[in-house]
């Protein structure tokens, strides 16, 4: 009897350290198992879809790829400047997330526009004037069609051409990436209570020890 | 006897007095909580559930003097739309609200939600006011 009962203190006090560490944040995205050999022995380890390679152009006009997302947390949405619908409310709420980490140069917001046609690169600075973003701490992108369409895709994301009444159909999700480019949670960009979870996430991510040593 | 015909008729003419002035409450209360609801599949994802805008790309709806100037052209703003360069709560707007056909019963009713939320105090905005200031549109 006496043994059981220490037995279950045992387990309570297991159980209220896990519960103090923070859980980390999922890694979403494909998995694919791949084989390798380690030290003469074969293992199988999983490899996590990452956002490939890409090139675009951000409102000041300057040349964006991957590698200006080095070594940094960053979270992506699709938008257009003349979106009636749901860009306001998701830009809106994403000005909160820009608010909270300006201040961090290893972290980024891209924005990239689905109407490359209508949203120049003038028109983007524009909109980032009067959104009332400065610096480089969010960067709207401009690019090829097909490329911004592609590019959504790895982001788990669908986008497409106008409707027939002259929408454009788009999901109004916020993604979050980590220093090595994987997806680390979706948002739902128009719902306040979840854009706040993304901030709390943000701050979990850069307190977790895989992306303190990354580079 | 005749005191309490006074009396009587003195009775009725409060009641009568009284349900009038509550017709008019009911009218305010039915058009602002219909009102609300046209605003929020109408005007929201723009002017923010609290009327807030956002930053200088979409006016807030907060500015009384404003709205009071304005009162007999903001049917006119929602049925046809509004480009021009305006000035909302000391700040230059000037993109574009697109037309919103929408029946002018919902406009008054939305007008009225707007123009007594966020701040605002103007009474009920009725549908024959709606319909005059349509009526005058440039
Ligand atoms: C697509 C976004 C959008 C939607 C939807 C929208 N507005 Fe606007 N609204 C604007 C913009 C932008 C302006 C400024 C237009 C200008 O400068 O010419 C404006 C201006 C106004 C103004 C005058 C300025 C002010 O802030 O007082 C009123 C009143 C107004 N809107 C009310 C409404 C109402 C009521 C609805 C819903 C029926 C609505 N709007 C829907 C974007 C929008």
């Amino acid at each position: 009897m006496r043994k059981l009962w220490i037995g279950i203190v045992i387990l309570m006090l297991f159980n209220a350290c896990k519960s103090n560490t923070k859980t980390a944040l999922p890694i979403l995205g494909y998995k694919t198992p791949v084989t390798k050999t380690v030290n003469g022995k074969t293992v199988t380890d999983t490899e996590y879809a990452t956002i490939p390679p890409f090139k675009f152009v951000n409102q000041y006009a300057d040349t964006i790829t991957q590698k200006n997302l080095d070594g940094k947390i960053y979270v992506a949405d699709f938008f257009f400047t003349t979106c009636p619908s749901i860009c306001p409310v998701m830009h809106r709420n994403m000005l909160n997330v820009y608010k909270e980490f300006k201040d961090d140069d290893n972290f980024r917001i891209i924005s990239h526009t689905i109407d490359p046609k209508y949203d120049t690169v003038p028109v983007l600075k524009r909109y980032a004037d009067k959104l009332g973003i400065a610096g480089n701490t969010w960067w709207l992108l401009h690019g090829e069609k097909g490329d911004t369409y592609k590019i959504a895709k790895s982001y788990l994301q669908s986008v497409s051409e106008k409707n027939p009444k002259g929408e454009y159909i788009h999901d109004g999700f916020f993604i979050l990436i980590d220093k090595q480019k994987r997806i680390r949670g979706t948002y739902e960009g128009t719902d306040p209570a979840e854009v706040t979870k993304l901030i709390a996430d943000i701050k979990t991510l850069k307190a977790d020890p895989d992306q303190i040593t990354a580079k | 006897m005749k005191i309490k015909a006074i009396g009587a008729i003195a009775i009725l003419l409060i009641i009568i007095g009284a349900s009038c002035q509550s017709d008019d409450q009911i009218e305010f209360k039915r058009y602002y909580s219909g009102g609300s609801l046209v605003y929020q599949q109408h005007c929201q994802n723009c002017h923010g559930d609290k009327g807030q805008g956002l930053s200088s790309l979409i006016p807030p709806l907060t500015d009384s003097t404003y709205l009071k100037q304005n009162k007999a052209v903001l049917a006119c703003f929602i049925k046809n739309g509004l480009k021009r360069k305006i000035t909302v709560a000391g700040r230059t707007f000037d993109d574009d609200m697109q037309a919103d056909d929408i029946a002018p019963l919902e406009i008054a009713k939305v007008l009225t939600y707007v123009s007594n939320s966020f701040g605002n105090k103007m009474g009920t905005v009725t549908l024959q006011q709606v319909q005059d200031d349509l009526r005058n549109c440039k």
